[in-house]
């Protein structure tokens, strides 16, 4: 898989921390994969929208990748849930379902931006880092979390 | 069934196989059945309610499974391998998706639910008032069959259905 520059944090220029949401364990490996091409760290999974918020609130992730259809909760209601209880929460969309409704819905609860799958790793990179914006900074691929300044 | 409802999906798959699989795939067959589906290899289900309503089944040989597989974990993915069912469940969801997207844009509502695995030989017969298409499309890496059954939903149907005068 190509390798992009890394990209981390700003203010301490640590890894950029994922939580990846998706109720397909395939999916899930498969965006895993692509966050570690960017130099990024999976912090933890959930299948389901109830498992997202127990997990957020866990781990308090820098990015949440999040699926919109699962099973129990899914993930338009888990975003409303977890912006209610940590307004700062980056959340990505990344489905297959990518009608105006629903990304509407996901928007107005406060998820930053949606990526229709199948993911693009050149998209989904470019998400991110607006997503960031500038709490985020790159730096050139195998430095090991260093910035480059 | 309408061909403009069968179209979306024909692109979608088409356009996931080609950017998945890196190759052009082809339908080669195209049949329709009233009977119960049997599928060929590997098969996911999914499910939608509303103004539209069916089910979409992708049914793909485990070698074609285990390349698009392959692709979408950056390693080398072997037939047999419990991953391969899995990423059937997601090409489905993703075929499904995108072309329930484009469906939506043309102002069906509806709501699609999570793909799952179809363990029996014998599928669910299509719908009382729809009967099944089976696309087959050939891939460099074996076949793959898309079972698409869905109708109107009774009143969008009577919206859609032309006014006899006289």
């Amino acid at each position: 898989m190509k390798q992009f520059e890394a990209l981390t944090r700003k203010k301490d220029s640590q890894l950029v921390r994922y939580l990846i949401v998706d109720d397909s364990v395939f999916a899930r490996k498969s965006l895993a994969k692509m966050v570690e091409s960017f130099g990024g760290q999976v912090i933890g999974e959930a299948g389901d929208g109830c498992t997202a918020i127990t997990e957020y609130a866990r781990t308090k992730p820098d990015i949440v990748l999040m699926d919109i259809t699962m099973p129990q909760m899914e993930g338009i209601e888990a975003v409303e849930r977890i912006i209610a209880e940590h307004p700062d929460a980056r959340i990505v969309m990344v489905s297959s379902v990518g009608y105006q409704d629903n990304i509407l819905a996901a928007l107005q609860k406060g998820a930053r931006h949606f990526v229709q799958k199948p993911v693009k790793p050149d998209a989904l990179y470019e998400i991110i880092r607006y997503v960031l914006n500038d709490d985020g900074v790159t730096s050139p691929v195998g430095a090991g979390g260093e910035v480059s300044r | 069934m309408r061909m403009d409802l069968i179209q979306p999906f024909i692109g979608s798959l088409d356009a996931v196989l080609a950017e998945l699989m890196n190759a052009p795939a082809r339908i080669v067959d195209l049949t329709m059945e009233e009977e119960g589906y049997r599928r060929k290899g590997l098969a996911a289900s999914v499910v939608f309610k509303g103004q539209i309503e069916g089910r979409v089944v992708l049914d793909m040989e485990p070698q074609a499974a285990a390349q698009v597989a392959s692709s979408l974990s950056g390693e080398v993915v072997n037939a047999g391998e419990p991953l391969v069912p899995e990423t059937v469940c997601e090409l489905a969801n993703m075929v499904i998706g995108n072309a329930v997207t484009q469906l939506n844009d043309r102002g069906f509502q509806f709501k699609v639910f999570p793909p799952q695995i179809l363990t029996e030989e014998q599928c669910a017969a299509a719908g009382k008032d729809s009967e099944a298409t089976i696309l087959c499309f050939e891939t460099p890496n074996g076949n793959v069959h898309l079972n698409i059954s869905m109708r109107y939903h009774q009143r969008r149907s009577r919206e859609r259905s032309p006014v006899v005068v006289g």
